[in-house]
């Protein structure tokens, strides 16, 4: 048995003032625009819940629990069996394909609707050729089923949001001592035993992280769903903000649906508020197997599908689309250089803030509850703005925010709103909606790393934040690897909540795909999308070689 | 410091300052603009502004929650023009408290009555018709909107989400014609012959019609001009080839088709208030006009502009339908509802 417990040690320990304070205010300003929200929401009556009860929560709730039913069962299966194929066994192409699994993350999930929309439509490439193979010349004679529906909206999103989970799996993978499986080999486990019984019930914290991050951006998502016809919850909180103009009754069933995913999460830490995971070990990787033969390019391919489906095919068709344009000579009306600069600088300064935000949130978490499970309530409230979509969090941000922007100009005798306008707003409300990647990662790191090794360095007579320098932050540096690149590349893509709080004269790289976008001009939008993916791209290959590869230290960096 | 710390600091400082706008806020003069319409369409009318009168533009391109964003601003809000599309949503903003009325002599004359809000606190600045787009092989001359509810249309119509604000002001005119019994039972029809779920975006109409999905659906009218208008070879242009359009009207002999608008406001707290109002003023003006058709595909709202001559040639001058953009108005959220009692989009 691999799980251990562990005896609860005494009560909360001493934090420092400064640390509990900072990490209190995170998460206060993450809660910030849900009161905000709660507050919008009281002022409906319930009138409206007659009429969603009625025609549309009966559906929207079943469509959103199939969907996300679904989305889990793809992302897990294939997330986990590709982290483990790439981390347990060699095969030709494993090294590549340990960094390329990762790729679909810089690709925005409407994107690739609209991709897949576009190549699997009758007049597309694919149907083509199937017709040309079958002899038919016109889609009237032959078409396969479309796409626009709930199994295609569940392969889809598969497809995209697997890297949460093969990510965190992956560095888990990557840090689980090579101690452990052999022990459980010596006792007579086969490979497969020994995954099943000591990998993956050790791998849990990583796995609910990176799923309820998969599952959130599910949950949230609106240009897919719009797209694929997929009507959620997220779909019924937009027509009845933006059709019917009541956003009290929106903010209700943003704040109910708030109020079922803290419950869900809730239950799943509550499954295991008895399991500790520690390891004073020192951490070998394990010596992969070389795969042989059949095998060996059996498990090359499928560990190439979901690279394949999630981001080769759709980026190929974005560079065709690019070259085509500008082959024909058309010129690209976009102004992509503002908007590059603009996304890679919100996006690297929202990264670093929101990893040393999710260092305190979880240093002070573990430090304050060494007992309890590691994932405790200023990690889960600091975690809050990514529970809702991304511009219902918007639009809670918007009155408390300005309200500090105008206070704050009073204080300075500032004209206009200064926060606003210089963008502190913008990147206030992004490091909020991304705290739960970083603090749950890091959180997720902490929990692997034994309270015994805390221990022993106050023993030694470190402070805690000497434990944290010299101790812990070298065995976290693969956690605040991966915090740092979900952060980076999804704030790459962010795009509700900058088009709602964006300073004046101010393009992303989303919103300029967007604006393209909206009036129907996706092709025009290509080049913009393959920025965002190529952007994306830099810290993904950076990641793997600095953090992956240095993790086997039996075998010297190559 | 560690070094991870330092360079965390150091990161954040230099991305930020990379970031970092301008914060000076608007120098007098300049003009600022919240619009919820993209980019490529109204830059071209904002860049001739400029180089006309050498005021400065400033735009922040809001989808969602523009007028959420006003009001949490208060007096404080930079905005000087508030500009979006559908009429629901410009009476949105004056409900909200956002808006200011104008007393222009120049908006009033080139703007007809019909196309204005109650006290000129909103301008229609160009019109679009809810059109039909019909497989250019199909023999259909005209149409009522009601009669796509009939069977004949089974499996063989495509349309976007019902609960866009482009079908919903369509539904609110319904509702306004024919009641709100024979609008629902109109829903359902349509619904029974869906050839897709109610879901994409106007263009894919042409595409499924290329694509053998469907014969017909309803479309905004810029669209056709868009894509009849692209490069030979291009996507766009063979959905665009391979359609017709039809102006339905209403199941009485004194509708006419179905319009909606895009238009603009001037904010209450508008920090340059002459400067806004000349601005909407040059927007109704011929050339920007004539821009407006040219450029988006549009129909002016200034008498005596000519067309886009490819709209004028596939779709061609208007019937207007009669009723007032005021009663659309007024139906769309009784509108909203029916479209989600029907599970039009389900």
């Amino acid at each position: 048995m691999a799980v251990w417990r562990v005896v609860r040690p005494g009560g909360p320990r001493a934090v420092g003032a400064a640390w509990f304070g900072s990490a209190l205010l995170i998460a206060a300003a993450a809660l910030l625009p849900i009161v905000s929200l709660a507050w919008i929401a009281a002022g409906a009556d319930g009138g409206h819940w007659r009429h969603l009860v009625d025609h549309v929560l009966p559906v929207a709730l079943s469509n959103t629990v199939v969907l996300l039913c679904g989305v889990a069962l793809i992302v897990t299966a294939v997330g986990t069996a590709c982290a483990w194929l790439v981390t347990a066994y060699d095969f030709p192409g494993r090294r590549t394909l340990g960094w390329a699994l990762l790729l679909p993350l810089a690709m925005p999930t409407y994107i690739v609707a609209y991709v897949y929309l576009d190549m699997l439509h009758p007049i597309g490439p694919v149907q083509g050729a199937i017709r040309w193979l079958l002899g038919y010349d016109s889609p009237r004679q032959f078409r396969l089923p479309d796409l626009r529906s709930m199994g295609g909206a569940i392969v889809l999103m598969g497809c995209v949001l697997y890297p949460y989970v093969y990510l965190t799996m992956r560095a888990l993978f990557a840090s689980q001592s090579r101690r452990l499986l052999e022990a459980a080999r010596t006792l007579g486990e086969g490979r497969w035993g020994a995954f099943r019984r000591v990998a993956w019930p050790l791998a849990r914290p990583a796995l609910a992280v990176g799923l309820s991050l998969a599952l959130l951006e599910t949950l949230n998502d609106i240009g897919a769903s719009e797209f694929l016809g997929i009507n959620t919850l997220t779909v019924s909180i937009y027509s009845t903000w933006v059709t019917r103009s009541d956003l009290a009754a929106a903010a209700q069933i943003a704040c109910a649906m708030l109020v079922a995913v803290a419950g869900l999460m809730v239950l799943e830490a509550h499954g295991r508020r008895h399991q500790r995971f520690g390891n004073t070990r020192n951490q070998d990787g394990m010596t992969p197997i070389r795969l042989q033969g059949a095998w060996a390019w059996g498990a090359t391919v499928a560990t190439a599908i979901p690279v394949v489906l999630g981001f080769v095919a759709p980026a190929a068709y974005l560079v065709v689309d690019v070259v085509q344009r500008l082959a024909s000579g058309q010129h690209l009306t976009v102004n992509l250089y503002n908007g590059l600069r603009n996304s890679v600088g919100l996006a690297l300064g929202v990264s670093a803030l929101v990893v040393a935000g999710g260092l305190v949130v979880a240093w002070t978490d573990r430090r304050i509850s060494a007992a309890s499970p590691p994932s405790t309530w200023l990690t889960r409230a600091a975690s809050v703005g990514y529970a809702v979509p991304g511009s219902v969090l918007a639009i809670g941000l918007l009155a408390p925010g300005l309200a500090i922007d105008r206070a704050w100009a009073w204080l300075t005798d500032a004209p206009g709103l200064p926060l606003m306008n210089f963008g502190a707003i913008l990147v206030g409300a992004c490091c909020i909606r991304f705290m739960a990647m970083s603090a749950g990662s890091i959180g997720a790191g902490l929990s692997r790393i034994a309270p015994e090794i805390e221990q022993s360095a106050r023993l030694l007579g470190e402070t805690h934040v000497g434990t944290l320098r010299r101790v812990h932050l070298p065995l976290l540096r693969p956690a605040i690897a991966v915090a740092a690149l979900l952060v980076f590349v999804d704030a790459m893509k962010e795009l509700p909540v900058t088009l709602l709080l964006r300073p004046m004269n101010f393009d992303t790289l989303a919103t300029v795909l967007y604006g393209e976008a909206a009036r129907g001009a996706y092709e025009e939008g290509a080049l913009a999308a393959l920025a965002i993916v190529l952007a994306g791209l830099l810290p993904v290959v950076w990641l793997a070689r600095t953090q992956f590869t240095s993790h086997s230290p039996r075998k010297p960096a190559s | 410091m560690k070094p991870i710390t330092r360079t965390l600091v150091a990161t954040v400082l230099a991305a930020l300052g990379a970031t970092a706008v301008p914060a000076s806020a608007q120098t007098a003069g300049e003009v600022t603009v919240y619009t919820t319409r993209e980019p490529a369409l109204i830059q071209p009318l904002l860049t001739a502004f400029t180089s006309r009168t050498g005021t400065k533009v400033n735009t922040v391109f809001v989808k969602d929650g523009l007028l959420e964003r006003v009001k949490a601003e208060g007096d404080r809000s930079p905005a000087d023009v508030l500009m979006t599309v559908d009429v629901g949503n410009l009476v949105d903003l004056v409900e909200g408290g956002v808006t200011q009325p104008v007393k222009s002599r120049e908006l009033a004359s080139a703007i007809p009555p019909q196309l204005r809000g109650a006290d000129d606190q909103w301008f229609a600045l160009s019109m679009r018709a809810r059109v039909l787009y019909a497989d250019k092989d199909l023999a259909l001359k005209s149409l009522h909107y009601e009669d796509l509810a009939d069977p004949r249309w089974k499996g063989k119509v495509c349309i976007r989400s019902g609960q866009h604000p482009y079908n919903t002001a369509l539904v609110a005119a319904l509702i306004a014609h024919d009641g709100e019994a024979r609008t629902e039972q109109w829903l359902r029809g349509v619904k029974a012959n869906l050839a897709r779920k109610a879901s994409g975006g106007d263009r894919d109409v042409a595409r499924d019609i290329l694509g053998g999905i469907c014969d017909v659906g309803l479309a905004n009218s810029y669209y056709v001009g868009q894509m009849k208008a692209a490069k030979e070879g291009t996507d766009a242009r063979k959905w665009g080839d391979a359609i017709k359009v039809v102006r339905p009207t209403f199941d009485n002999p004194r509708s006419g088709t179905h319009v909606n608008i895009s238009g603009a406001a001037v904010a209450r707290h508008a920090p340059n208030q002459a400067g806004a109002v000349r601005l909407l003023e040059f927007l109704v003006s011929e050339p920007a006009q004539a821009l407006y058709a040219q450029i988006n595909f549009e129909y002016p709202v200034r008498k005596g502009v000519a067309l886009d001559p490819i709209i004028g040639a596939t779709i061609g001058e208007l019937k207007i339908d009669s009723l007032q953009l005021a009663d659309i108005a007024r139906h769309r959220k009784q509108a909203s509802v029916l479209v989600d009692k029907v599970g039009f989009d389900q």
